[in-house]
């Protein structure tokens, strides 16, 4: 078996049911220019794939898709490479079975 | 700010949360609980295996109301190589009793069921609000909470803390430390639908009757970690976890695992045709005894996950966090009977009532065991997993080897792979570990 194998985590999240609160993103990525070990880590361990080099290779966080489970910031707040918070009330994934 | 002053705010709305504000408003207290969800266990995520005996301590009728999914009448642990597992199953008719004991459920149906207990009692619940910091009095004592609604500050005499293995008020306010890498697991989860009927034939069950896997070896990549397969009515909930930090050393990733424990030739006939719903992450603490915070202080209390409060080698979480959540507010409830404040030194109380109880009487029995599964995982979860595989092989198939000769290699196998010492060492450190 292939750890690589490409699995479209695209289609995973597409089950699922977000209330995006446009132009206010949760998670924020601190301006950087060579990123950290923790937040290169974040490309692989994030489950919503939110985490992705740019073309300039820096790290770059989309929370459209976040399933807010806080594994990013465990990872990657002890070093300020990111800024955490819960989204604003009402907002982010609605789990319908949980 | 709310003019209106409560005598608790409790922050979150899950299973913690709920039995804390259920038990406070029975008791005629002026509740407020806030919610950052749409609705009530929109953001609780969970296998999910309800424990009877803690919910009827909160909700005794709770067997004819709540959405219930399968009680439990069989367990089965797997230890799984690429192509193989060994499996130890337990099942039993005395499971098929009156009051059955476990139950699996879908947490965002029962959390909505759970609230609406909590309302009937007396609650106000305020979801769509997110808290974003405590709020302290000159004396720095806790004596409030501040929400991302306009107007948004909120007194009480006390804040309750159920805010899940996430709480970021607990850790900015500087009541305890994020959680480490080491000490929580990321879980991921797919809800896969299929009729009933196939779901009853597949897993050999009748009517209701429903059955777990749980499931440990070469399926986490020898990264601390656990599969589990649970049986709903019509779904089953699959899912893989793995120690956050073993993610970030290992550059797994957690959709990769998933996708590979659904294909393993084991797991595969069970979904087979099933349409996926949804897909939902969630950390899990894992430290144990040892990584549970200071659980009071002025004017707060923390229960459930956020104060780390779950048995990882029982898998139990919900029930602990519904105990904690319990006995924070019978200790707060015997405060304000006395009519005295919320000072730290009144709700130590809470600490006193939950070391009598079996949370953590629980948790300190195998305080041990993480740190060595933790240290140890490419040993209990990808070579002891192979081994075995390998020693049931030799054991079963029939190829003409004289026995002697198929047990020597099955012990040679075990000795190359761990040596002598190496075999004892982990059989002592199991041991005493588990004591």
């Amino acid at each position: 078996m292939n750890v690589e194998s490409p699995v479209r985590v695209e289609d995973k999240l597409y089950y699922n049911r977000y209330l995006v609160d446009i132009g206010h993103p949760h998670v924020k990525v601190r301006a950087h220019t060579t990123p950290s070990p923790q937040l290169l880590a974040l490309l692989k361990a994030c489950p919503a794939r939110c985490y992705e080099l740019n073309d300039n290779g820096q790290v770059e966080i989309t929370v459209d898709g976040c399933i807010e489970c806080g594994t990013c910031r465990v990872i990657a707040e002890p070093t300020g490479d990111i800024e955490w918070s819960h989204p604003r009330g009402g907002y982010g994934v609605q789990f319908k079975f949980g | 700010m709310i003019e209106e002053r409560f005598d608790a705010i409790v922050v979150g709305a899950g299973m913690a949360g709920n039995a804390a504000a259920l038990t406070m408003a029975k008791r005629g207290m002026k509740v407020l609980q806030l919610e950052r969800g749409e609705y009530p266990g929109s953001k609780n995520v969970q296998g999910a295996i309800l424990y009877a005996d803690m919910m009827e301590k909160l909700v005794p009728e709770f067997r004819e109301e709540a959405p219930l999914e399968r009680h439990l009448i069989e367990q089965r642990f797997w230890m799984m190589d690429d192509r193989s597992h060994v499996g130890m199953h337990y099942r039993s008719d005395d499971f098929n009793e009156e009051r059955p004991n476990r139950y699996t459920i879908i947490r965002a149906q029962f959390d909505k069921w759970f609230s609406s207990k909590v309302r009937e009692a007396g609650a106000t619940l305020l979801c769509e609000t997110t808290v974003t910091e405590l709020v302290r009095d000159e004396r720095e004592r806790i004596v409030g909470v501040r929400t991302d609604r306009r107007d948004g500050e909120i007194h009480a005499d006390v804040v309750v803390l159920a805010e899940g293995v996430n709480g970021l008020l607990g850790t900015r306010a500087g009541l305890r430390a994020r959680p480490r890498p080491d000490n929580v697991a990321l879980a991921v989860k797919e809800m896969h639908f299929l009729p009933r009927e196939t779901i009853e034939a597949r897993f050999n069950l009748r009517g209701d009757e429903g059955v777990v896997i749980e499931a440990v070896g070469t399926i986490s990549r020898g990264m601390t970690g656990m599969g589990f397969i649970y049986a709903n009515k019509e779904c089953i909930s699959l899912g893989i976890g793995c120690l956050v930090a073993d993610f970030q050393r290992t550059s797994q990733t957690p959709y990769g695992l998933l996708d590979q424990f659904k294909s393993h030739p084991s797991v595969a006939p069970l979904i087979a045709g099933s349409e996926v719903k949804e897909y939902s992450a969630h950390l899990i603490p894992e430290g144990g005894y040892k990584s549970i915070p200071q659980l009071y202080g002025e004017g707060w209390v923390v229960v459930g996950d956020a104060a780390q409060l779950n048995n990882a080698i029982h898998r139990e979480g919900s029930n602990l966090a519904m105990t904690s959540g319990r006995i924070a507010a019978e200790a707060i409830g015997l405060v304000k009977s006395r009519g005295e404040p919320m000072s730290a030194a009144n709700l130590s109380i809470y600490k006193k009532m939950l070391d009598d109880s079996f949370v953590i009487k629980d948790l300190k029995k195998y305080k041990d065991l993480p740190p060595l599964m933790h240290t140890q995982s490419q040993n209990f979860f990808l070579t002891y997993p192979q081994l075995i595989s390998k020693a049931m092989q030799n054991f079963v198939r029939v190829d003409g080897t004289p026995k002697a000769e198929k047990e020597k290699a099955t012990l040679k196998s075990f000795v190359k792979a761990r040596s002598w010492a190496g075999l004892f060492g982990d059989a002592c450190r199991f041991a005493r570990a588990w004591r």
